[in-house]
Parts: C-alpha cells; structure tokens; sequence
C-alpha cells in the first residue's frame, strides 16, 4: 500500500493536520494494519521534501500534529499520474510462501497433502471470521472484508489444484536430476498443469 | 452429540464412495462438507440423512441408532427429525410456497391452525410472506430457495441437511439464503449439515469437514 500517494490524495480535498490525516486513513484502510505516527510525518516530510505538498501553516500549539500541510501543483500532477496508472498484478510474497512449501516438501520426499489440509482449515477459519466482519461491519468494513475474502477463495481454489495434482508434481520434482535442472522442470510443470 | 457417523463404508458398484469415514456433530451446530467432485460429500450427507444405508458402520441420532431400521421407520424419522435443503429447492410445483412450508406439518398431522401460523411466521421472518399464495414457479429462484429454508425449519428439526443450498443462485440472492438458512437454524436450535464446493459458503459454517477419496481428510 502506497502510504505517501494515500496520504496525498487525503490531502487534495483540503489542507490538513497529520493527525486528521491518520484518522482518516485508519478509518478507511487501518483496520488490520493503523498508521503510526511517526510513519505519518516521516511521509509528509518526505513528500515536502519531494515538493508534492507544502507547510500551509501551524496551529497554535506545540509538536507535529500542529503543522498544517497543501497538495502542490506537482503533487496533484503525481496524484493524477498514480490514480491514472494500473498497477502490476502480483501475487504478494506471502502467497507464494505456500507454494514454495509445496515444492520443498515435495523434493524433501516429506507429504505435502496434510500441510495443504491445514493450510485450507486456516483459511476457512479466516474466511469464517471475515464473514462474521462483514455481518456486522458498515459498507466500507464490507467492502474490505470482500476483498480479503475473495483473495482467499483464490488461494483455496489454487490449494485444491495442487493437492490433485500432488502425485503428478512430485514425480516432476523428484525427477530433476540435479537443483539447478529444477527450476526450468518445475516452470514446465506448472505451464502444463493449468 | 446430536447426530454421529462411525467407520461409514458404502460402494457404488467398484467404486468406493466412503471409507472409514466418522463425522459427530453438536446440536446446533453448522458444519460444511467440502471435497473434490467424486469424494464422496453427498454420500456422506445421505447416509447421515438415512436415505443411504452404510455398507459398515453405524449412524446415531441422539443416541438411536437409525442406520439399522426399516425404510418406513427411517422415513418417518427422517420426517420429524430432519429438513431438507436442496440444490433446487424441489418444492412441490402444484402447491403454493406457503403450502409447501405447511407440508412436513400436514405429513405430521398437525393441526391445520398450528401449521399455518407456523408457516406464516417463518416466511415473514425470510421475506417472502407476500409471495406466500404464488407457486414455486411464479417467484425467483432465491425466493423459492427461501420458502424451501421455511419448509426444512418448519417442524423445528434436529438437524438440517443442506446440499448446495445456493448452488444454483448468484452470490447476492445465495447470501440472503444462507444468511436466513444460518441465522434460523442458530435461532431456533437446529444443526446444519451443508454440503458445498464453494468456500465462501463454508464461511457460515463453524467448522468444515474435507473429504478426499470417500475419506475425512481434515
């Protein structure tokens, strides 16, 4: 998550304190992960060092909360350029951890079955506790839960094809005669197992 | 427990449906059978339902054997002791929703009053009192899958049997069956045995059984 480019787009509305900033990006993004403060102004001071927002002013009082800060030209011209851009899809690191697994598992001769098994109960259980967020959450809080949701049913579709496709897999993975010959073998499989 | 299954074994022909398979359930609680096409989940709902008699094993319903009795005996448990819940709701297309949700009632022989209250207030509780006079094909899908929740909780059953409640729905009108199928059955203190392929159904569930090759895998 692009915090800066967040934090900039909360920015554009109105000129605002980093704490009315916070708030705001916790209530809309900060239920799983909220924003520390020191995060909040290492990335104003950033992005006034960067020319993409500006001090505006400063309240009365003491400390950072008490600095006022204004989108610049520049800083609406790369708020534009982000919101205009797609981003890449990928795959985010920790889902391929499972994958990873699968094959060392595999190539270890240990079972890869049972660890899928309880991968698929985790992610049940987790889906169970989203559904009970969304239940009871507002529409953003639904919203959020969705996503996470359907993120997981993707993960649990690609668990049930790769527990059917286990014997299939290892005998890939086994049969590489050495580590380096691995990794072209497993991209193979992977191509013609879809 | 409410309902018990242990070392279920039953063959179609060659192939081997279940093996070894023990399932408990508590009363009152919601639990999804998930597995790939062929391992054996609507096997395993029909055996527990006692529509399917177990080549080996044993099936419990609150301390009663049931695999073992007579078809007519099982038939009638199966009548005062379970709802059903299934992909097409399979309500009966000549009657009306309500009569259809007044049917295990009637088949039970209770009075004509208690059953139309009965059946009157569940469909107000599952919106679709006003469609109550329309038959099964004159309303949605999702609508007729709600009267088919009414008719399976309507005699206040032990345990529901649900096999791929929404299968045939989309996901809006899937939600707002498995939301009044859940929510009811927990209200009222019925179990549900769901069988599923889809995750996000398992979701409503308090825990999920995964079969693999006629067997509990997890």
């Amino acid at each position: 998550m692009s915090v800066s480019r967040i934090l900039l787009g909360l920015l554009e509305p109105s000129s605002q304190h980093g704490y009315v900033l916070r708030r705001r990006y916790d209530e809309w993004f900060g239920t799983s992960r909220p924003l520390k403060s020191a995060q909040v102004y290492a990335t104003l001071n950033r992005l006034d060092r960067d020319g993409l927002i500006s001090l505006a002013g400063v309240a009365a009082g003491v400390g950072p909360d008490r600095r006022v800060y204004a989108i610049s030209e520049a800083g609406v011209v790369e708020l534009d350029r982000w919101l205009d851009e797609p981003d890449v899809p990928e795959v985010t690191a920790s889902r391929k951890v499972l994958f990873a697994k699968v094959l060392i598992a595999l190539s270890s001769g240990r079972p890869a079955e049972p660890m899928l098994d309880r991968q698929r109960q985790a992610h049940l259980a987790r889906m169970r506790e989203l559904r009970v967020q969304r239940q009871s959450g507002d529409l953003l809080g639904q919203l959020d839960a969705d996503f996470e949701m359907y993120h997981l049913d993707a993960d649990l579709r690609w668990i049930d094809g790769a527990a059917a496709r286990l014997n299939r897999l290892a005998a890939l993975v086994n049969a590489a005669p050495d580590p380096a010959a691995a990794v072209p073998g497993t991209h193979g499989a992977r191509q013609e197992n879809r | 427990m409410i309902l018990k299954a242990s070392n279920l074994a039953i063959r179609f022909g060659q192939t081997v449906a279940l093996r070894d398979a023990d399932v408990a359930i508590s009363p009152g609680e919601i639990v999804a059978i998930m597995g790939p096409s062929g391992s054996g989940k609507s096997t395993l709902l029909h055996v527990l339902a006692g529509i399917l008699r177990p080549e080996h094993g044993e099936v419990h319903l609150d301390e009663q054997r049931i695999d073992n009795l007579s078809d007519s005996r099982r038939s009638r448990l199966r009548l005062r002791s379970f709802g059903f819940v299934l992909q097409f709701g399979d309500l009966v297309p000549e009657l009306s929703l309500r009569e259809n949700v007044e049917l295990p009632l009637r088949l039970l022989s209770a009075p004509r009053a208690e059953a139309r209250t009965r059946s009157r207030e569940l469909l107000r509780q599952l919106e679709v009192d006003d469609l109550a006079d329309r038959r099964p094909g004159q309303v949605s899908g999702g609508q007729a899958q709600r009267a088919a929740v009414a008719r399976a909780l309507v005699h206040r059953p032990s345990v529901i049997f649900a096999d791929e409640p929404t299968g045939a729905l989309d996901s809006a009108a899937g939600e707002v069956v498995l939301d009044a199928l859940t929510g009811l059955a927990r209200k009222e203190g019925s179990a549900v045995v769901m069988v599923t392929h889809e995750a996000r159904v398992a979701a409503y569930a308090d825990r999920t059984v995964f079969l693999r090759d006629g067997r509990v895998a997890a």
